[in-house]
């Protein structure tokens, strides 16, 4: 198994922490993983995004420009990054803020309400474990009890009180997900 | 088995500095490498192991620092990035004809100038040619991996210290950022004044007993016929380390008919590139320098009448083809390929440029 | 629907854009002081004609790209060398105006020696200085200005004066050179603070057309992105703690020292 994904958003959406909790459960269940961020003065307030990749096998390159997987969550990295998933495979992206929804027809498309489903849980900062939660439902390649493991390990034990918390998000997105059908 | 964690490069390195009983850390603020100096601040690795962590004012005084420090007999470690080594480089040049060992990082970005901050691999001459004056050389390391980034401390101080010489880990802003699993290695003590004493006596400057001659750390020697004995001596521990250090690998080498040769990033994205042409039934091969200087010349030299064509892959504008085809001394059809400038080329697009060599293109 | 172009007439504006500065969008964080110490710097070439005989040397630091911005011919200098390449424009081509502009890392860490052999030198530019006691384009390392105790990426406990030497006033220091001819620590966080560091900036380009040597215009700035704090707060943090360390005002003028400066000098 190898599953190549990119996670593509705003600076303050957490999506490097998002790849990173993802890599962190690839290593619980004794997985090769990659995690590679753009980085550079774009950040500041600008787009974020990171390739993630967790694989049985040695990772090759760590930069692609084809996924297996692309998690979409505003309307510039819906321009980028639409056209790179590979045939038949997922876009999933959270709807709010996207004006011009995914049109491709040859790949599976899903939505996640991700930013209101968590102002309605009162906490906007577990929006990305809402899109994690999301994602894995669709692609279990980590278990949950992993992702959880995976989360102790990457975030400092001072936060740790703030788990449980992040488990209901990551319900809450298992719950969610909506396939979109084109025609 | 060590203890497993998700790191980056840049935190890899910095780790496995203080792991491996580093002494001193010397440093100047440069991206995409500052995370090294960041997470050393951090972990105040003076209270876990004793060692010296100091944010110098500009690459010229960390770079002397390490000269320092070396000298006495101290296991030091710097890191920068491509404009910060260009500053580096006469500390260096002196560092080398004093014969002093030490790890320098460069996790290079894109020149040249002041150029970019994303990855690049286009120090290569810098690295392996003697970026200063003289005829010198250094041992130099190309990580592939956040694994390699760690390992590759220690081996560069065994290195380090076996010729004393200055030991280069060359990677860039893609292994400098990115995350991997890494299994760390076990802490080492430091060395205590009195092992220093031990193993170094005989050069280090630590305080004269009056058991010896003073040790004087100099690259100076006026008198020309002395400078050139000097001279043979690095060039026979040279040779020495062409012999016994070179470091490769080879995947899907067996029965290549095309190589692509690669080292660091290069090589991992040129990993997926090997898959995508053998799925298309093309039999390509990687080998890998992990030493770039000694340079497996012999090693390459060996695929001569076996292959039909090499693809160097490198990010920059033909470096490394230099020693390729110094390698198969023009016996075998040799091409560049690569994206600079910051640019990161991809698996797709080397697999065309291998595909072109094949066509003859 | 009311256009925008309903909105934008002669009679509503009460702001026009400096002419000097290009119409690029200013990369500097939302609040940063550097937009509007660039402003500063352009009015005054515009106001005094002096466009066509300006070059400006950018540094290595946010400001990098002050030639994105500043309408004027540009070098953009190494990482501290501003003051050398200056040195090479102005020794040459002595009748033109000259300034550098350069951060608290440019300016005091890797460019001390060019600072100080600069203005030991007495050559007859403009530098301004912008202080904001981080390194604000690396993503906020330590400066050679951080404050004592002050949180940095590279000193993240706080700066320890022991290990990590103590704040450094360039300014002061610099002063103490028979060279410098005018020196003055000014800030931009309000408009008041703004009316003086512009004037202090006319005053610095009469010294060079007098060619009285150096004049150097410190600005006490801030780096919101940096110091981790909103622009509002960040300007009150600043008043608070960076200007009792670092006081406003003229501390060298027509080349003598200023009395009330003297004793801090000597602190
Ligand atoms: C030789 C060299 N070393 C290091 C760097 C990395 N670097 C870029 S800007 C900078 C510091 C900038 O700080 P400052 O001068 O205070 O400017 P600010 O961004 O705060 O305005 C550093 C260390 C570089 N570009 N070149
Ligand atoms: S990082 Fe700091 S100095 Fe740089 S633009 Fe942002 S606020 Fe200004
Ligand atoms: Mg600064």
């Amino acid at each position: 198994m190898t599953e190549e994904i990119i996670i593509a958003g705003f600076g303050g959406q957490g999506v490097l922490s998002m790849g990173k909790i993802l890599a962190y459960s690839g290593i619980m269940q004794n997985q090769e993983v990659s995690w590679m961020p753009s980085y550079g003065p774009e950040m500041r307030g600008g787009t974020a995004n990171v390739t993630v990749i967790v694989s049985d096998d040695r990772i090759s390159s760590p930069v692609l420009n084809f996924y297996d997987t692309a998690i979409i969550l505003n309307q510039q990295s819906m321009d980028k990054f639409e056209k790179t998933v590979k045939p038949g495979g997922l876009l999933l992206y959270d709807p709010n803020g996207i004006i011009h929804h995914p049109q491709r027809k040859d790949i599976k498309i899903f939505k996640i309400e991700a930013a209101k489903l968590s102002a309605e849980m009162g906490n906007t900062k577990i929006f990305n474990m809402v899109v994690l939660g999301a994602y894995l439902k669709l692609k279990p390649i980590v278990k949950l009890e992993n992702v959880i493991r995976g989360l102790k390990k990457s975030i400092p034990e001072r936060y740790h009180k703030l788990i449980p918390m992040n488990e209901s998000a990551l319900t809450k997105g298992m719950e969610n997900p909506v396939e979109v059908f084109l025609n | 088995m060590g203890e497993l964690k998700l790191m980056k490069g840049n935190e890899a390195i910095a780790e496995a500095a203080i792991r491996a009983g580093v002494d001193a850390y010397f440093g100047y603020p440069i991206t995409p490498q500052s995370e090294v100096i960041e997470y050393l601040m951090a972990e105040q690795p003076e209270e876990r192991t004793g060692m010296v962590v100091l944010q110098a004012e500009s690459e010229l005084a960390a770079i002397n620092m390490v000269y320092g420090a070396a000298a006495a007999g101290k296991k030091v470690f710097t890191s920068s990035s491509s404009p910060g080594i260009s500053l580096y480089q006469e500390g260096i040049s002196y560092i080398a004809g004093a014969e002093l060992p030490c790890v320098i990082a460069n996790v290079v970005r894109g020149g040249p100038g002041l150029g970019t901050i994303q990855p690049s691999q286009a120090d290569y001459f810098q690295s392996t040619k003697g970026g200063g004056h003289g005829d010198y050389k250094l041992y130099v390391l190309a990580p592939a991996s956040v694994q390699e980034m760690a390992d590759f401390i220690q081996l560069g101080f065994d290195i380090a210290y076996k010729y004393r010489n200055p030991v280069m880990i060359q990677s860039d802003g893609m292994i400098g950022q990115m995350m991997e699993k890494v299994e760390l290695a076990d802490q080492r003590p430091r060395w205590t004044d009195e092992e220093i004493k031990q193993m170094h006596d005989s050069w280090a400057a630590f305080g004269k007993g009056d058991h010896r001659e003073r040790n004087i750390i100099t690259s100076l020697d006026l008198d020309s016929a002395k400078q050139e004995k000097h001279n043979h001596h690095l060039q026979a521990k040279y040779r020495r380390m062409e012999e016994e250090e070179v470091l490769f690998e080879e995947i899907n080498c067996e029965d290549a008919e095309y190589l692509i040769v690669a080292y660091g990033s290069s090589a991992r994205i040129s990993m997926k590139s090997i898959d995508l042409a053998r799925a298309k039934g093309i039999k390509a091969g990687l080998f890998r320098p992990i030493t770039l200087y000694p340079f497996p010349m012999k090693q390459l030299n060996a695929y001569v009448g076996k292959v039909k064509g090499i693809l160097s892959v490198e990010m920059s504008a033909g470096q490394l083809i230099e020693d390729i085809k110094l390698a198969v001394e023009c016996n075998v059809p040799v091409k560049h390929f690569g994206r600079y400038g910051g640019m990161i080329h991809s698996p797709e697009e080397v697999l065309t440029a291998l595909e072109n060599l094949i066509k003859g293109e | 629907m009311m256009d925008i172009k309903d909105i934008v007439k002669e009679e509503n504006l009460v702001y026009t854009k400096t002419k000097l500065m290009t119409d690029n969008i200013l990369s500097y964080c939302p609040g940063c002081g550097h937009g509007t110490a660039h402003r500063i710097v352009m009015e005054v070439i515009d106001e005094l004609g002096l466009q066509s005989q300006t070059v400006g040397i950018a540094p290595v630091g946010c400001s990098v790209l002050a030639y994105d911005f500043m309408n004027i011919d540009m070098i953009q200098a190494a990482h501290g060398r501003a003051p050398a390449v200056a040195t090479g424009v102005k020794r040459t081509m002595p009748d033109k105006y000259v300034f550098t502009y350069q951060g608290d890392g440019d300016l005091a860490a890797i460019g001390t020696a060019e600072t100080i052999h600069v203005c030991n030198r007495g050559e007859n530019i403009t530098m301004i200085f912008i202080n904001n006691g981080i390194y604000g384009m690396t993503g906020g390392q330590m400066a050679p200005t951080t404050l004592e105790g002050m949180k940095t990426s590279t000193s993240p406990y706080g700066r320890d004066l022991k290990s990590m030497g103590n704040p450094l006033k360039i300014t002061e220091l610099i002063a103490q050179l028979p060279g410098t001819y005018y020196v003055t620590r000014q800030a931009v966080h309000t408009p008041a603070a703004v009316r003086k560091t512009k004037k202090a900036v006319f005053k610095a380009f009469e010294v060079q057309k007098e060619k009285k040597g150096i004049s150097f215009i410190e600005i006490v700035s801030n780096c919101n992105s940096g110091w981790k704090m909103s622009p509002v707060k960040s300007n009150e943090w600043m008043v608070e703690h960076m200007f009792p360390f670092y006081p406003m005002g003229d501390i060298k003028v027509d080349g003598e020292l200023v009395k009330s400066n003297k004793a801090e000098v000597k602190s």
